[in-house]
Parts: structure tokens; sequence; C-alpha cells
């Protein structure tokens, strides 16, 4: 399969409305082959997810532009690239189907089904559960699943969002390996993550969001030696940003500040 | 009382000794019902990907009309088949009024509503869970519809046991449409009516228990396919 790269691409002043709200707004950023691993992160709802499947295509920007490289149609996801959601949805069929049905849409020839499926079955440590429902396999190897069903199609470009949300720690840690084995292997690993030690251990560059925008975006180590955001600096100092909304409740509500996802515009 | 368990007794060695005037009823029970899905299927499953799969002004309405549609009253359906087709009416020239093709045509009236309602409600779910992920992989709408259609299979083929358990069931169209001619028209329905009426109780109930044995396996056919439907999406 000879697909056009999806890199590098280009946002400029994109933004994204949902629900009457601005929930992306006015990002303008660049992403290129290198570094190879991006790790985005943020508090919930800063809008990680929603900015990974803009980038992927899964809907147009509602202002702003995205600029891909090529000059293909980029309107829908391109075959050089795909994606892992936070909660992946599995066929109702076989592990090996699910695979094979991502290789047969991508426009694999069908002599190459099988074994590119029993190929990428093994890399990801699948290959006894070939034949087993996807959906009766566990979370860890569903994840895992769905990763396979994501590299079997020899990507350029990866998108995953919070691939080890929910995995135990040894079902995360089998997740990173394959994360790293696909980055070293040339893939472009876009990622969001809620875990700063897994950002640590994986990001080459990382950008943190807040509230709709990129407030910061840098190397990784430079990032976590010394952010420069201050937003950024609380969150990966623990602090979650509860400080922010601490001062809105307050005066209403003195446990107003342990609410999660109460996110109002400051 | 005896006389019940006597006639229910006759009705079972009937049935038993494949009666031959039994299974010519029950015979073209099955063929009118059997087509008249088919035809139903075959018109209703496209009508139900197409308003589960897209969206176009008036999509809404076309919706509330199906689903009202699953509760017409078999009568007055016969009545408008019967009207149509009789001799002074649109299709008259075809001859068609008391034949079994009659019978099918009101039953697939009957049967395509349920049909359209409940196989789009099932491929509207699967779409929506299914939707980010064949876009996603860049799937042509024939391949994402294929897709719905084969891991909805299990809720499809409920829809299909509903619409053939109402036809199998009715008596109201195929007894105004088809007339109820022996040897020709009479189907399992009818012929109840009218055995029931002439006192023939042991013909009425062996029929009556064979309805009652296909509702039956109806029922555990579609316990069955959707348990295997959850056990499949179990996760
Ligand atoms: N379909 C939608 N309708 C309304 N609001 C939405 C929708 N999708 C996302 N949002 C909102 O957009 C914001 C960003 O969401 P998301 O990208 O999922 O955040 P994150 O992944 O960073 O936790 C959230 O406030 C969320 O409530
Ligand atoms: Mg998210």
């Amino acid at each position: 399969m000879i697909a056009a790269s999806p890199l590098p691409f280009h946002l400029k002043g994109a933004g994204v409305s949902r629900g009457g709200k601005q929930v992306l707004k006015d990002i303008t950023a660049s992403f290129e082959a290198n570094p190879p691993k991006t790790v985005i992160i943020g508090p919930n709802g800063a809008g990680k997810s929603l900015l990974l499947q803009l980038c992927h295509g899964l809907f147009p920007a509602d202002s702003g532009v995205i600029e891909w490289s090529s000059n293909r149609d980029f309107r829908a996801p391109s075959k050089a690239q795909a994606m892992v959601f936070q909660r992946p949805v599995l066929f109702r069929r076989s592990v090996i189907t699910n695979v094979i049905l991502a290789l047969k849409i991508a426009g694999f020839s069908k002599a190459e089904w099988r074994d590119r499926a029993a190929g990428v079955l093994r890399r990801t440590g699948l290959s006894r559960y070939a034949a087993t429902p996807a959906r009766s396999l566990s979370f860890g190897e569903q994840q895992r699943l769905a990763l396979a069903r994501a590299l079997a199609v020899e990507p350029k470009l990866l998108f995953l969002d919070e691939p080890t949300a929910s995995l135990d720690p040894a079902a995360a840690h089998l997740v990173e390996c394959l994360i790293e084995e696909a980055a070293a292997g040339g893939v472009k690993i876009i990622m969001t993550s809620h875990d700063l030690n897994q950002t640590r251990r994986l990001a080459d560059e990382t950008i943190f969001m807040h509230r709709g925008r990129i407030k910061e975006r840098a190397p990784a180590d430079r990032f976590f030696a010394s952010p420069e955001n201050d937003l950024a600096q609380a969150f990966i100092n623990g602090e979650l940003l509860w400080w922010r909304r601490r001062s809105i409740f307050s005066g209403v509500d003195g446990d107003g500040a342990s609410c999660e996802g109460m996110d109002e515009e400051v | 009382m005896d006389v019940i368990w006597q006639a229910v007794l006759a009705a079972l060695s009937m049935l038993l000794t494949l009666d031959e005037r039994l299974m010519e009823v029950i015979l073209l029970s099955l063929e009118v019902s059997l087509t008249a899905l088919l035809i139903a299927s075959l018109i209703g499953l496209p009508i139900a990907a197409c308003l589960a799969l897209t969206r176009f002004p008036g999509r809404k309405t076309i919706l509330v009309l199906f689903n009202a549609m699953m509760g017409l009253p078999p009568v007055v359906v016969g009545l408008v088949v019967y009207l149509l087709l009789s001799r002074s009416g649109p299709f008259g020239v075809f001859n068609l009024l008391f034949t079994p093709t009659a019978m099918i045509i009101a039953q697939v009236v009957l049967v395509t509503p349920i049909i359209v309602s409940l196989s789009r409600e099932s491929l509207e779910t699967m779409r929506h869970e299914y939707h980010d992920t064949l876009r996603s992989m860049g799937a042509a709408p024939a391949q994402a519809i294929s897709i719905l259609v084969w891991d909805g299979r299990f809720t499809l083929a409920t829809a299909h046991l509903a619409g053939f358990g109402r036809a199998v069931a009715e008596v109201g169209a195929v007894m105004i449409v088809g007339g109820n001619i022996d040897h020709m028209t009479r189907v399992m329905t009818t012929a109840i009516a009218l055995e029931a009426s002439k006192g023939d109780l042991v013909v009425a109930l062996g029929l009556g228990i064979v309805l009652v044995a296909l509702s039956l396996a109806v029922n555990v056919l579609v316990y069955g396919l959707r348990s295997m439907g959850e056990a499949r999406a179990a996760s």
C-alpha cells in the first residue's frame, strides 16, 4: 500500500464548537514526523480528544483551517493514518476478523489479509485469541486488539486517545511497549494521556491544553523540568487546576472545588 | 369437558398422522406468509437502511408513519387491498382477488412496516456505535452498510421473526382478500374461524395447536437469537 504521507499538517486558527460552546479555540500548530511521539495532556474536558479527532479528520473545523502537505482531499481520514479511540469499538466478530476488516477497508489485497493479520496479532501477543469473539476479551486485551487493528494498516501517523486509561499496570506496560515499538518503526504518534508518569516515559514532545486552547508546547524534558505556563506548572504539580475553580465556588459552596467535571469558564 | 378432551386427542392424532386436509392448509399458510416475509424483507431492509444511515427532511415523519403502520388493523388492510384488486379497482385487470397472491400482497402490507421499523432501530443503534470507527478506517458507504447488517444480524433476524409471527397469525386480511376457498385460499387462521363456527372443533383445535406451536417456536428463536447476540456483544 502506497499512501501519501499525511505529514506534516498545519492547524491555523482552528476552532470547534459543540453544543453552542467553543470547545477548541484558535489552535495553531504544526505536526511533523519528528519528534516521533507527541503527548497531549491537560485536565478533563480540556479538548484533548476533540483535538485528536479534528487532526484525524473525523470532522471539519468550524473556524480556521487545517492544511495537509499533500494536495489530496483530506476531508475524511486517509488510509495513511489510524486512530484508537478513548473507548475503542470492536466489531462483533472474532479477534482476527476485526483486523482483517480493517485491512479490507484500507484496501489491502485479499491475499495479504491472513498473513498480515496473523503477524500483527503475534506482535501484540493476541495470537492465541485469533478465533475468540473480540468482545469477550479482557479490557487490556481489547485495548491491545484496538491497537493491533490500527497498526495492521501500516499507518504513518497514529492517533491514540488515552490508550491505557483504565488498564492495570501490567496491561498498560504492554501497550506502552507497543507504542514505543511502533514509533521506533517510523510511525508518528500523537496521543493523549491522563497519566503524567506515562507522559514522562513516552513523550518526546508535550502539549498542554486547557479549556480548548494549547497553553504550552515544548520538548518533554524541558516541559517537565520547568513549564513556562503557570497552569501547566500547577497541573504537573498535581494541583489539577482546582485552585481556579475554588475561587469561583468558595462563595457558594465550600466543597464545590472537589467537583471534577464542573468546568466553567473563568 | 369430555367433548373438548376428545377433540384435543383427535386433533393430535390428525397431526401425528399428517392428515392430508390439515397439511394442505398448513403448507399454504407457510407458503403465503413466508413469501410475504421474503418480499417484505426485500422492500423493508433497503428502506430501513436508508432511514437509519441517512438524514433528509421528512425522515422523522416517515419514521412515525412506519411505526404507526405496525399497528394497522389487518381487516382494514384486507379491505383496502380488496378494493384495489376488485374488478372495479385499479388492479382489477390482473384478476388477483381470491388467490394466494392477493393474500401475499395483503400480508406484505402488514409485515413491511414491522421489518422497516425494527430493522431501522437496530441499524441505527449499530451505526451510532460504529460510526466513528468506520469513518476513521475510511469505510466506503457500501462497506459500512454490509458491516452494520452483518454485525446486527441477530436483531435483524428478530425483526423478521416478529414480521412472520404477525403474518401467520392474522386472520382479517387473508379472509377478506383470499375468501377462505377450500383447496385454494384456505389457511390456518381462516380455517379455524370457519371450522369453529361450523362446530367442528377437531380441525379447529388441530390447527390451533400448530399455530401456537409455531408462535412458541418463533419466540424461542427470538430468545435464542437475542442471547446469542448479547453473548457476541458482551464486553
Ligand atoms: N458532542 C458534544 N457535545 C457537547 N459538548 C461536547 C461534545 N463533545 C465534547 N464536548 C465538550 O468539549 C469539551 C472537550 O471534550 P474532550 O475533547 O472530550 O475533552 P478531553 O478529552 O480533554 O477530556 C468538554 O467540555 C466536552 O464536554
Ligand atoms: Mg478525552
